[in-house]
């Protein structure tokens, strides 16, 4: 334990620096595209300086909205305190909801909110937003002075994140929570019985019958939301066609779902579907994580939200912690690459009234004083640099050990994010693979199928990703 | 009319038309208006495409598969709702023994009468709730939790419900176990309407059938169904609309709202996925013109059919 940390920064430092190659230049070509176009913004006659980069007015005021879901709204509330330690005079307006896309879509266009975060089942299309020019670049944020460290804000986050708020060449989102995927097993049982948490599919299947003795199901799934097994899928398919295989997927490269290693991916998670490892009863998020933690089944694969959302009714002894996704083995592509990266996504409308507050306050969310208040009360990371440092928890310590040993690449998908067309059918298909209904060559004439249609689409804005 | 009379009337009618126009009528023409633009919902900047977007509908193979789920409901919802409601309202007012004081209903009729109305009482999305639970797939579930303590189901492989997509009679499982919701909650309303309609039926009609030998077979056939028609008529239309809706139970109720994989997908599932998912307001748009005036066709075409002259008593 008392290694890790040590550890674990120093493999952050090291993906932070890639990251930071990739972004200076850019933020280079910004700060010099902003020096000579100032104060475009309303709110903006205020000078600016270092500890005011974007010349917030006192007296002026920001709307904030939160997503109050699995993370909770709490952590926003801090932010604002550390907002207001610098902006006494700046008004902060914030309210929390779970119905962004209802609430926030209607005002788009005309007087939206300042600052809002984009996230959960209600959210709005992000490459919508991009395409209809709704929301504002952010790159100036990334080439501002950080809050409470040295250097600018792009190089105190984690790697991955700018990446993922990146879209068409900009950076648009600000994702503030940083999440570890995987297979979540209760240490304390393990312990008992003797098991070991596997590593690859083979190991599960080995595994999977001494659990099924116990009268335990060895695996539980959301049956509701297709969204949940697909991360397992598309982690799976990572592993074992490797990186750029899952590029050109989402590319829409002609034949990418037919790439090697794809289907043999597939076939793995039909085979534990065909075995009836998983538990009966077409659960939802919550249900399943219940009964996971009601000892009814002995993994599950989610974020690493999942201690905040459940922590009400977690039993007493029950030890959460986190493993890798599961590799086929000997013949993969990348066997261990994690699949983490920056999740919840905070956006800051074009026709934002206050931008410059609204870029100011998320300087404050990226503080390294706020996000340690957010992994302190969430216990996931932020996807601030050092934000777990110093919570203690069995969930996000195995979470941290994880990361450390990571290789460099991250897993990172975006088609679902690029295409809504794609996000539906990957979510439908995904959740009928899991309920036996489709094998796995099936799933991969679907998605292939839908893929080349989108393709094909004249009314469709094609993207693409190089890394 | 008098020309004071007519100020007067005016004066009152003024503003709530005025707020009908703003409210319900511009926003109708508003979207007839997007309908022909390739507006994306969230900025100002739209183009006039013409007719294309309608144009789309018909090679839309999604829409295709919601237009014939719609169908469906259009033809079942009305037909065994209005035929559930016309049994139990006949069974309440005129189904049970003829005694001296007359014609009366089946013991204990003004519970019942509560019992079945009580759904209406409910917003629909308390009732698709309550029928999540109800529905629910694994031992927690009241159906399936009761099945599997008598062993008529195996826990291993519970009723799927809305999560069963396979076809039962050529239609996918999820679109019955909608339809059985739909019905449950709105028979009890029509219950209600068809037992005040049977009431306006003079007494003697019926007694005197009975005198002629009529059983309840021929009376409700023979006297009741013919005296309704104007009602029942009513009803259809009512429920048509229902219907080509059906949205909040799919919204609810089913996995990915339309799922699982699309087999309950409906007209205004697919047009929220259009709209707000995919970012083609424009599109989504003409799908609801589309509807608005599929709808107003079939209210037309019933009414049409169902005119006849009106028996009066």
């Amino acid at each position: 334990m008392s290694a890790t940390p040590d550890l674990n920064r120093r493999a952050l430092l090291r993906r932070a620096a890639a990251a930071g190659l990739l972004t200076l230049p850019a933020a280079g070509l910004l700060s010099a595209c902003a020096g000579s176009d100032p104060a475009q913004d309303d709110n903006s006659g205020a000078a600016k300086s270092k500890d005011n980069p974007f010349g917030v007015q006192d007296g002026s005021s920001v709307k904030v909205v939160i997503f109050d879901g699995g993370l909770g709204d709490q952590w926003a509330k801090e932010d604002e305190a550390v907002f207001k330690a610098k902006h006494p005079n700046v008004t902060v307006n914030m309210s929390s909801t779970q119905k962004i896309k209802t609430e926030e879509q209607p005002k788009m266009a005309t007087q939206p909110s300042d600052v809002i975060m984009n996230s959960g089942a209600d959210l709005m299309d992000i490459s919508t937003l991009v395409n209809e020019g709704a929301i504002e670049p952010l790159e100036d944020l990334l080439a501002a002075p950080a809050w409470d460290s040295e250097g600018a804000v792009a190089d105190t986050l984690l790697p991955g994140t700018i990446d993922k708020g990146t879209f068409q060449g900009k950076f648009y989102v600000v994702n503030v929570a940083y999440t570890v995927w995987g297979n979540w097993y209760n240490a304390a049982l393990f312990e008992k019985e003797g098991w070991q948490p596997p590593k690859t599919f083979d190991d599960f299947f080995a595994l999977a019958p001494k659990i099924k003795a116990k009268g335990m199901a060895p695996y539980v799934y959301d049956a509701v939301h297709g969204y949940y097994p697909r991360w397992a899928l598309m982690a799976t398919i990572w592993k074992s066609a490797g990186k750029q295989a899952v590029i050109d997927i989402d590319n829409l490269k002609e034949n990418a779902w037919k790439a090697d290693g794809v289907l043999p991916a597939l076939e793995a998670w039909e085979k534990l579907v065909k075995d009836k490892l998983l538990l009966p009863g077409q659960l939802d998020h919550t249900q399943s994580q219940q009964a996971w933690l009601d000892g009814k089944a002995a993994f599950i694969q989610v974020g690493t939200w999942l201690k905040n959302e459940m922590a009400e009714t977690i039993p007493p002894g029950f030890e959460m912690k986190l493993s890798d996704y599961w590799s086929l083995g000997a013949g993969d592509k990348a066997p261990n690459d994690v699949y983490a990266g920056a999740g919840e996504g905070i956006v800051v409308p074009s026709k934002a009234p206050n931008k410059a507050a609204a870029k100011e306050f998320l300087r404050a969310v990226l503080s390294k004083e706020g996000s340690a208040k957010f992994a302190e009360l969430t216990k996931s990371l932020a996807s601030t640099k050092g934000s777990g440092d110093n919570v203690q928890d069995s969930a996000l310590t195995s979470a941290n050990e994880l990361m450390s040993n990571a290789p460099e690449d991250l897993i990172l998908v975006k088609f679902w994010d690029f295409y809504a067309d794609l996000d539906k059918e990957s979510q439908n298909l995904s959740a009928e693979l899991m309920a036996g209904r489709l094998t796995a060559q099936q799933f991969v004439d679907g998605m292939q199928g839908a893929a080349d249609k989108v393709a094909s689409d004249s009314s469709i804005k094609k993207q693409t990703r190089s890394a | 009319m008098r020309h004071g009379v007519a100020r007067f009337v005016m004066g009152f009618l003024a503003l709530p038309v005025a707020l009908y126009l703003f409210y319900v009528v511009w926003p109708f023409a508003q979207a007839a208006g997007y309908s022909l633009t390739d507006w994306g919902g969230y900025s100002d900047r739209q183009q006039f495409v013409g007719l294309e977007n309608y144009v789309r509908l018909f090679s839309d193979e999604l829409i295709r598969k919601a237009f014939w789920h719609n169908v469906f409901f259009l033809i079942t919802v009305p037909l065994f709702t209005i035929a559930l409601a016309l049994f139990l309202a006949f069974l309440l007012n005129v189904g049970g023994r003829e005694d001296r004081a007359g014609i009366r209903g089946v013991f204990g009729s003004g519970l019942y009468k509560v019992i079945f109305f009580f759904p209406q009482v409910l917003s629909l999305v308390v009732v698709a709730v309550m029928w999540q639970q109800i529905y629910r797939a694994d031992g927690q579930g009241l159906i399936n939790g009761v099945l599997m303590k008598i062993g008529l189901v195996d826990p291993e492989d519970p009723i799927l419900f809305t999560f069963d997509p396979e076809p039962f009679l050529g239609v996918p499982a999820v679109l019955w176990w909608l339809l059985l919701i739909a019905v449950w909650s709105g028979a009890g309303f029509y219950m209600v309407l068809f037992s005040a309609a049977m009431q306006s039926i003079p007494k003697d009609v019926f007694e005197a059938a009975i005198l002629d030998g009529a059983g309840r077979f021929h009376t409700f056939f023979r006297i009741t169904l013919p005296l309704l028609r104007d009602t029942v008529s009513v009803a259809w239309i009512y429920l048509g609309f229902i219907a080509l809706d059906m949205y909040a139970l799919v919204f609810v109720m089913t996995p990915s709202q339309g799922g699982p994989n699309h087999a309950s997908e409906i007209f205004a599932s697919v047009l929220n996925f259009t709209a707000f998912q995919k970012g083609q307001f424009g599109y989504a748009c003409a799908m609801g013109v589309a509807l608005a005036i599929f709808t107003i066709l079939l209210a037309a075409a019933q009414l049409k059919i169902t005119r006849r002259e009106r028996i009066e008593y």
